[in-house]
């Protein structure tokens, strides 16, 4: 059976430009770039080119590129960095949607830290409210963290005018940019933001790599403490094929930046339309307008959504939801319940997340395969619009 | 991922007896809507026999959900009431080849709704199991007697499976120390017919314990770190965790880990033992 990948927010299919790309660095070019030989220190050219690359993709310079592990270590990194360049100041905004890259870092800062955190909340399509943003952030505050997309229902958040809030009151800026990198413009020297997180394996890159940009003029302590790499930002050998990957990553995504937000975008538009005509009482959670071109959060009330991903599974169809049964915990996601998306729908939210890999055909097998799964699940379901909940009855 | 036996999966894609039972004289139903799984279940029985004709069920739930809804109905079909009622909610999840831990509460529901729907039958009240006795999990709407019972029939011993087999602290949190309580209880009981060595520790309130913490720093610690040039205070009690700064010498000493574990043993030998010391700036 075929599979069809609409689960691009979790990770991606890596290139075959960026496969074709990392290989030579395995068995032919495996020297270590800070060698003095040319068989090693001759990496260090690529390492150099995939930087460029990088930076050329958010608006950025070379040097403010630091290579890391990941969006987490990222995350990480910039923050941490924050609270420890501005020791005086002892409050951090984030809001309350944010990865739990960030979210659980700021809550073990909060509980073991000693540090303040104000939350900034949500309205039912996602949204933040500015007022929020310029009531929470003051004198005190060290860093504002807010993403610039959210990975769940794919709501985009002002960051570059929340950044000037910030700058304002001498507080630093970080957006984990995880989900938004290639798929929407980022231009970063005209903005104030001090710190953007990005992983490669949202791009297309291999897994294990990320970068981390720290605007110039920002004073920064680092995470990884170690050898002189990253020009002593991040220490530890570079992992050559994946910055290698992550560079050839960003040079696609250059290219195909026109196509995420004309071919894609259209064929999410479609899956949204054909599954809304052909479902009733479904939903689409987010915002329609401020949203990624390619992700769509549908909440399908009276069913749940590890049933409907069993099903869709079986069909070869591959997505993801918010539902508390399929995470291990018993809530369901935590960018749900902020959002007060209704106990009838929350449970049954799926999020398809699409690339420039998928087909308008696959996109008609899911508009043909989904509502055929629903109304299955619906026919057990005790559950429908006219009875949330019944008592027990003897006949 | 879960790792779903296929006698799950199964019963999740060809579930036996789906919808409502035109015929059914006992309805029983658990779970909400807003809990994220329920089950409503149909039964059918002879009224001079008390066997089970026929069953059915609608479950509105995750994979497991449904197919420990399927397996109950086929258990249960053709069995006597009494017989039937022997069931537990392991038994449903040997049927289907075993259920992953943190899917146990899905039999449980199974379990429950059987006799919640028998209960209905006979004309009992309070036919729902919430209802029996004190709500201690509020995120989920999980009582102090389904607790016990789950404790007492899978031999649960840590919160976590509670929660694995009940839901019950699954949310906020905030019932974890009286689910500690209701294991310990129960496993006093058992433990008393075999010894009489252990005792359930006395739940105390949060004023109780700030008192009792306070009283242990004053007296048993404050007089050696002050030999020292040290001193401790204490800040906040979060939970069981105990929040103290440390003061003069003590928090510029290179040993102020040890000072801290040192604390925090003597408070779990005077207090209770599952305190934990943190160490804040303030």
């Amino acid at each position: 059976m075929k599979t069809i990948y609409l689960d691009n927010n979790a990770t991606t299919r890596v290139a075959d430009e960026v496969v074709e790309a990392i290989k030579p660095f395995f068995t032919e070019r495996y020297g270590n770039p800070s060698s003095m030989h040319f068989f090693g220190g001759s990496v260090a050219r690529e390492i150099a080119d995939a930087r460029a690359n990088m930076a050329e993709l958010i608006g950025a310079s070379p040097q403010e590129i630091v290579f890391t592990s990941g969006g987490t270590e990222s995350d990480s990194t910039a923050i941490l960095s924050a609270l420890n360049t501005l020791p005086e100041r002892r409050e951090i905004v984030a809001t309350r949607v944010e990865h739990p890259a960030v979210l659980n870092l700021c809550k073990y800062l909060a509980r073991f830290k000693g540090f303040t955190v104000k939350w900034i909340s949500v309205d039912k399509s996602g949204m933040i409210d500015m007022e929020d943003v310029r009531r929470a952030i003051n004198d005190k505050t060290a860093i504002v963290s807010v993403m610039w997309a959210n990975n769940e229902t794919g709501v985009m958040f002002p960051v570059v005018e929340i950044a000037e809030i910030a700058a304002g009151h001498g507080a630093l800026m970080h957006t984990d940019a995880v989900q938004a990198v290639g798929k929407v413009p980022i231009n970063l020297s005209k903005t104030t933001i001090n710190f953007l997180s990005l992983s490669g394996h949202k791009l297309h890159a291999p897994k294990g790599i990320g970068a981390l940009y720290i605007k110039k003029g920002t004073r920064f302590s680092p995470f990884m403490i170690g050898g002189h790499q990253e020009s002593s930002r991040r220490g530890g050998t570079e992992n050559v094929p994946g910055i290698v990957g992550l560079g050839e990553a960003a040079r696609l995504a250059m290219n195909n930046f026109h196509e995420e937000n004309t071919r894609v975008k259209k064929m999410r538009d479609k899956l949204q339309q054909g599954i809304l005509e052909k479902v009733s009482q479904a939903r689409v959670n987010g915002h329609f307008e401020q949203r990624l071109p390619n992700t769509l959060n549908i909440g399908f009330e009276f069913v749940e959504g590890e049933a409907i991903l069993m099903r869709l599974d079986e069909k070869g169809i591959c997505a993801s939801s918010g539902s508390a049964c399929t995470s291990g915990s018993l809530e369901p996601s935590h960018v749900l319940r902020a959002m007060g998306v209704p106990f009838t729908a929350v449970h049954g939210s799926i999020r398809y997340s699409l690339s420039r890999y998928n087909t308008e055909d696959e996109i008609e097998y899911v508009i043909e395969e989904t509502p055929k799964i629903i109304a299955t699940l619906r026919a057990m379901s005790p559950f429908n619009i006219d009875n949330f909940n019944t008592a027990c009855i003897v006949q | 991922m879960w790792e779903y036996s296929e006698k799950v999966k199964e019963h999740f894609f060809n579930p036996r007896n789906i919808g409502a039972l035109e015929d059914a004289n006992a309805v029983g139903e658990v779970g909400s809507l807003a809990c994220g799984d329920a089950l409503k279940l149909y039964l059918k029985i002879d009224p001079k026999t008390e066997k089970i004709l026929d069953a059915s069920f609608q479950t509105f739930g995750c994979g497991s959900a449904i197919a420990s809804s399927s397996a109950l109905t086929e258990m249960v079909k053709g069995k006597a009431v009494e017989e039937a009622l022997k069931i537990t909610n392991q038994d449903i999840a040997n049927y289907l080849g075993g259920l992953p831990k943190e899917k146990m509460h899905c039999s449980v529901m199974g379990r429950d709704a059987f006799h919640a729907a028998v209960a209905c039958y006979r004309g009992e009240d309070a036919p729902r199991e919430q209802i029996e006795g004190e709500l201690v999990c509020e995120c989920f709407g999980v009582s102090d007697e389904q607790i016990r019972r789950a404790v007492r029939e899978n031999n649960l011993s840590t919160v976590q499976e509670v929660t694995d087999y009940t839901k019950a602290g699954g949310g906020c949190g905030l019932c974890h120390e009286k689910i500690e309580g209701i294991i310990a209880q129960v496993k006093g009981e058992t433990k008393t017919v075999e010894s009489e060595v252990y005792k359930p520790r006395k739940a105390m309130t949060n004023i109780q314990k700030i008192a009792k913490i306070q009283e242990v720093i004053e007296k048993e610690i404050k007089p050696s770190l002050q030999q020292d040039g040290g001193d401790v205070e204490l800040i906040d009690l979060d939970g069981d965790i105990v929040k103290i700064a440390l003061r003069g010498l003590c928090s510029s000493c290179p040993s102020s880990a040890l000072t801290k574990a040192g604390i925090e043993n003597k408070l779990r030998e005077l207090v209770y033992p599952d305190l934990v010391v943190q160490e804040v700036n303030v």
